[in-house]
């Protein structure tokens, strides 16, 4: 094995998402010379966003001052707000909670503005590199993170180099900053060797799907906001949809659950699927067709499950901390705030000493502790929650109690111990059919050819206790039917059936990651460039 | 010897391409751009010429708007020496886009020219073809081997029949296939260094090249669905069905 | 009214079907039609030529070097007689690829390829985006119409018709700067995926590589080339240059047979272009009985040996 080729950089960006591209664009405003790249596992910006998206503007008015005259391509001010709790084939009318008004806000394609804010930053002379994935964590001798490697290319599916075998390279920088959004793969990592978790409650996640329509012309109403409730959830099932109106007769239509469900059988791609089909969205959507869809998973721990921010060498910002703010359903302003806040912070320091005190001293922290009760509200079902929520938000979180996270792949019941309520859910005419079509439309890819970037772990477990005990979850809560358990004459115990990862499948999402309740699935990096292609998400 | 390589941005291959509903084209909005995967096979072959010592410089060229420099950057950081870009806001049909590339040809003096053998949007295959009738030189398509004996180059061509060998004299035009290699990828230092090659740009005006006889592009249209056809009961049926259609 | 030239392609024994599709073609344009053949030794091409249906005049080109057809010599010989004619069609096969654009060119012209259906004389539709969009494409006014013929697209003519055959000496001598050497036709028995005019598919529910032989067994008898489902692929049951679909090979056979695939949208993507697709599956909700011409619900592993028995 040869040496890897190296570059330096004074600040190394894993992720260029809006935190990412946020803390690049203040670092390059504050200190022109600085040397500072940004590394994107996406074959383009964007390609790898996925959000609803409805955002809060102030913090691009701070990164971007007169961006207004000039918005990223999907940029449509918000005109209503309207909240609705879905039965079956009925809706209620609710006030729409403070959280989630939207006077002043936007509706925008979060891949496109993350492309558009990724031009400014690169004429501020921040090197971008789409379709290189960040594979590994360089640590100084020190044990300080010092950079990251890039992941292999050309390596064939049994891990032999290829004819276009490329080694890929170190990057040292003084300075790491991961933002690779919720569940990151080195956060991940980076959490557990630093112990950063070790104060604060488990994380807890939703898993998000969205799909963006083109609707018969008039249906869509640019500027409208929806939000619904209810059906086709049971009330221990946390979630709900989103809705929102472009231009060009476009709508972004989005479900999120909550990954701390109970039923084992649950299936959140189906439930998703469901809800398009309550008679108010099936009349919106009839006739129009899909243009693009994916899924991500979403962080909804806040306040108790935000980690410790530094470390030596590095800082985690935006949602691979997680600073989402669900009752606000939004997570870019937090991200940006963040990101810039990261800048101004390596500028003053040049040290990764003293970021995570900060944070928790800005308005960034204070939005999450005002709100840290309401998600765990909803543990004890859709309407304690209401009124629980209700009450904090009434009395701004300034009630002292507070409520902790649990984790998600703790909280699956398995099969014996639960029974599924009649989900009465209906059969389905609009597409897409099923989660390969699905995947169909996010246009994903992956080079066939390459090792699998979801490893197992333990691989017994699936055909034996986990087959038992859950009847093999992975194969319901991928959106991306990457796992499927199938018969093969070939295997010769366990019934014969065998775990068949379809890795060429998957949407970069991380669910299985989060929801698997053995903690044996562990998403890794394919070769750079590869996963969904979203455009306009 | 010189070997000029065209190189040609397009949609790229992975993206669902997507008509729009008035017709008036496909729907580009927000949708990633690559090189021509065909000319990426090119330039590659290119480059390994170069690399084996039986060339000395690796030239570039796309046609169109500033846009296409980040395609001809990507050329220069898989390893061009130079690129040139011909600068035009009009997208040009095979016929121009075969006379500027003979302009350049006449500038350049290449010993090769490598295209793909075709470009994946408009799915044309003419630009090589054309470019070698104006220029009066060999040509082979769809090259799936190449190798060069001094002043001729042996050419095995992916013919429908299975594999035609050729033999031509250079300079010559060839365009290449899917199978003659698989290109390198880009390493990230070659994208900073591949800032600082030279990028000449010239336009269509100055190479005294006319846009002329165009076809005319009308309505745009999704492709016909397949309908659902019949059910049939057996073997004995499905091949009585095949019968009559002719298929067996 | 049109006066059409089309260059017929041949292997040196017979005319090949893509010239009777090509005279499919152009009887939609309307018009005179002859066809110009060029090689050696080809008097029962040129008969077989005229006997296409509406073939006026066939001029056969008969000279040594044209035995090969090297691009460079065919389009001088078109040229030579190109005058007064309104168009000059190829087949959009590799020699009519290779060839057509060389007298686009030389005729000052761009080419309409891959002909797909004629809205008018000088109006026709074609594929771009590998057949993801048609537009229609117009040859402006007074431009000689050189175009290649999507073969897929149209049926062969009869061979009812009775035209006169003209035979010339050529009018260049050969180019020297282009010398054929040979050609290795595809190899083994069973036809190439790509190229194949049939091909029998497996999917999932052929269940292992074992059984795959069955699939084998039916595509040997039909003379078809064979292709899997990416299921079948990653299930290991074949080797990935067999895979059919969007991430495999794209193919347009006449006839498709597909046994044991769902029918998944990544895999029609790959077939959409084929004449018939005939669909095998147990169960009768897949997809791709939505896609197929004939559908036929049961047991591959039954259905194809009584298959092979009719076929016999």
């Amino acid at each position: 094995m040869t040496a890897r080729e190296i570059m330096e950089y004074d600040v190394i960006i894993v992720g260029a998402g809006p935190a990412g591209l946020s803390c690049a664009i203040r670092l390059k405003q504050l200190k022109p010379d600085l040397m500072v790249a940004v590394i994107e596992k996406g074959a383009q910006i964007g390609a790898h966003i996925l959000s609803g998206a409805v955002i809060e503007p102030e913090p691009l008015d701070q990164l971007l001052p007169g961006w207004r005259e000039n918005p990223p391509p999907v940029c449509i001010p918000v005109a209503k707000d309207e909240l609705w709790l879905l039965t079956k084939k009925g809706k209620i009318r609710l006030p729409t909670p403070p959280q989630q008004k939207n006077h002043g806000n936007f509706i925008v394609s979060l891949g496109s503005m993350c492309a558009w804010m990724a031009q400014k930053a690169e004429a501020l002379e921040v090197d971008i590199f789409p379709g290189y994935a960040a594979a590994e964590i360089r640590f100084n001798d020190d044990g300080a993170v010092g950079g990251v490697i890039i992941g292999d290319m050309g390596v064939d599916s049994a891990g032999k180099h290829k004819d276009n075998y490329m080694q890929g390279i170190e990057i040292h920088a003084a300075m790491t900053v991961l933002c690779e959004g919720c569940r990151g793969h080195l956060s991940k990592q980076l959490i557990r060797k630093f112990e950063l978790d070790k104060d604060c409650d488990p994380q807890t996640y939703g898993i998000g799907m969205k799909e963006l329509w083109r609707v018969q012309p008039g249906k869509s109403k640019p500027g409208l906001v929806q939000h619904t409730t209810g059906w086709p959830l049971d009330a221990k099932t946390y979630g709900g949809s989103f809705i929102y109106h472009l231009d060009k007769d476009r709508i972004a239509i989005g479900f999120v659950t909550g990954l701390d469900y109970q039923d084992p059988a649950f299936r959140p791609f189906e439930a998703f699927q469901q809800m398009k089909h309550h008679p108010m969205l099936h009349e919106l959507l009839e006739g129009g067709e899909i243009l693009s869809s994916g899924a991500r998973a979403i962080v909804e721990g806040g306040y108790q499950s935000l980690p410790k921010t530094e470390m030596p060498g590095a800082l985690l910002i935006g949602d691979a901390a997680g600073m989402l703010n669900v009752p606000k359903i939004k997570g870019t302003h937090q991200a940006m705030r963040c990101g810039m806040m990261a800048a101004e912070h390596i500028n003053d320091t040049a040290s990764a000493e003293g970021f995570d005190a900060k944070l928790r001293d800005s308005e960034i922290v204070r939005e999450l502790y005002k709100v840290r009760n309401i998600r765990p509200a909803f543990y004890s079902g859709l309407w304690r929650g209401f009124v629980r929520s209700a009450i904090e938000t009434v009395t701004l979180g300034k009630l002292p109690t507070t409520l902790s996270i649990h984790d998600d792949d703790s909280t699956l019941k398995k099969r014996d111990d639960y029974t599924a309520p009649d989900r009465k859910w209906v059969d389905r005419d609009l597409p897409p059919r099923d989660r390969l079509a699905s995947v169909y439309f996010a246009a994903t890819e992956h080079d066939e050819d390459q090792p699998v970037h979801l490893r197992i772990l333990e691989p017994d477990i699936c055909t034996t206790r986990c087959a038992e005990e859950y009847d093999n979850p992975c194969t319901r809560f991928c959106p991306a039917n990457v796992y499927e358990m199938v018969a093969d004459d070939r295997v010769k115990k366990d019934g014969g059936r065998r775990l068949q990862i379809n890795a060429s499948n998957c949407v970069h999402c991380k669910v299985c990651d989060i929801k698997d309740p053995y903690q044996i699935i562990n998403w890794v990096t394919p070769e750079g460039g590869c996963g969904p292609n979203y455009q306009n998400m | 010897m010189k070997i000029l390589v065209g190189i040609k941005r397009v949609v790229d291959y992975n993206v669902r391409v997507r008509v729009l509903a008035d017709g008036s084209g496909v729907d580009t909005d927000g949708v990633k751009m690559s090189v021509n995967p065909f000319d990426e096979i090119a330039l590659e072959e290119a480059l390994r010429i170069r690399d084996a010592g039986n060339a000395e410089e690796v030239i570039v060229v796309s046609a169109g708007g500033d846009e296409c420099q980040q395609q001809l950057r990507t050329g220069l950081a898989m390893g061009a020496d130079r690129a040139i870009q011909i600068q035009t806001s009009e997208g040009l049909q095979p016929l121009s886009t075969a006379r500027a590339f003979l302009k350049v040809i006449e500038r350049e003096d290449p010993g090769l020219v490598l295209l793909g053998k075709q470009a994946i949007d408009d799915d044309n295959c003419q630009t090589g073809q054309m470019l070698a009738a104006l220029w009066e030189r060999p040509q082979a398509t769809s090259a799936s081997k190449l190798e060069l004996n001094g002043n001729s180059a042996t050419v095995v061509r992916e013919v429908d029949a299975g594999l035609e060998t050729i033999e031509i004299d250079l300079p010559a035009v060839v365009t290449v296939d899917l199978r003659l290699n698989e290109p390198r990828f880009v390493k990230l230092p070659d994208i900073m260094k591949a800032k600082r090659k030279p990028m000449d740009v010239v336009s269509l005006e100055e190479l005294g090249v006319a846009i002329e006889g165009n076809l005319e592009i009308g309505h745009y249209a999704p492709p016909p669905q397949r309908e659902q056809g019949i059910m049939v009961e057996d073997a004995a049926q499905l091949v009585e069905e095949l019968k009559n259609r002719g298929l067996l | 009214m049109s006066k059409i030239l089309i260059i017929a392609e041949h292997d040196g024994q017979s005319l090949n079907i893509s010239t009777a599709k090509c005279v499919t073609c152009a009887q939609a344009i309307g018009g005179n039609i002859d066809i110009a053949v060029f090689g050696s030794g080809i008097e029962t091409i040129a008969a077989e030529a005229a006997s296409l249906e509406s073939v006026a005049r066939v001029i056969a080109v008969d000279a040594e070097h044209l035995s090969a057809p090297i691009a460079a010599n065919w389009a001088n010989e078109v040229l030579a007689i190109a005058d007064g004619y309104s168009h000059l069609l190829g087949p959009s096969t590799t020699l009519g690829k290779d060839l057509m654009p060389r007298i686009a060119a030389l005729a000052g012209v761009n080419q309409v390829s891959d002909i797909m259906a004629v809205n008018a004389p000088t109006s026709f539709k074609r594929p771009i985006y590998a057949g993801n969009a048609i537009i229609d494409v117009e040859v402006p006014a007074g431009a000689t119409v050189v175009a290649t013929v999507r073969i897929a697209s149209w049926q062969a003519a009869a061979t009812t018709g009775g035209g006169s055959v003209e035979v010339r000496s050529a009018s260049s001598n050969a180019v020297k700067h282009t010398r054929y050497v040979g050609l290795k036709s595809g190899g083994g028995e069973r036809p190439d995926l790509q190229s194949a005019q049939r091909v029998v598919s497996g999917g999932r529910g052929v269940g292992s590589e074992e059984n795959f032989k069955v699939i084998y067994s039916l595509a040997d008898k039909l003379g078809a080339g064979v292709g899997a489902s990416r299921a079948a692929v990653d299930a290991g049951y074949v080797p990935n240059e067999m895979q059919v679909g969007q991430t495999g090979k794209i193919i347009s056979p006449d006839l498709y047979m597909a046994f044991g695939i769902s029918g998944a949208i990544q895999h029609v993507t790959g077939i959409k272009d084929a004449g018939t697709i005939v669909a095998i599956n147990k169960d009768s909700e897949s997809p791709i009985f939505e896609i197929a011409d004939i559908g036929l619900v049961g047991d591959l592993f039954k259905i194809i040996p009584e298959l092979e028995k009719l076929l016999d």
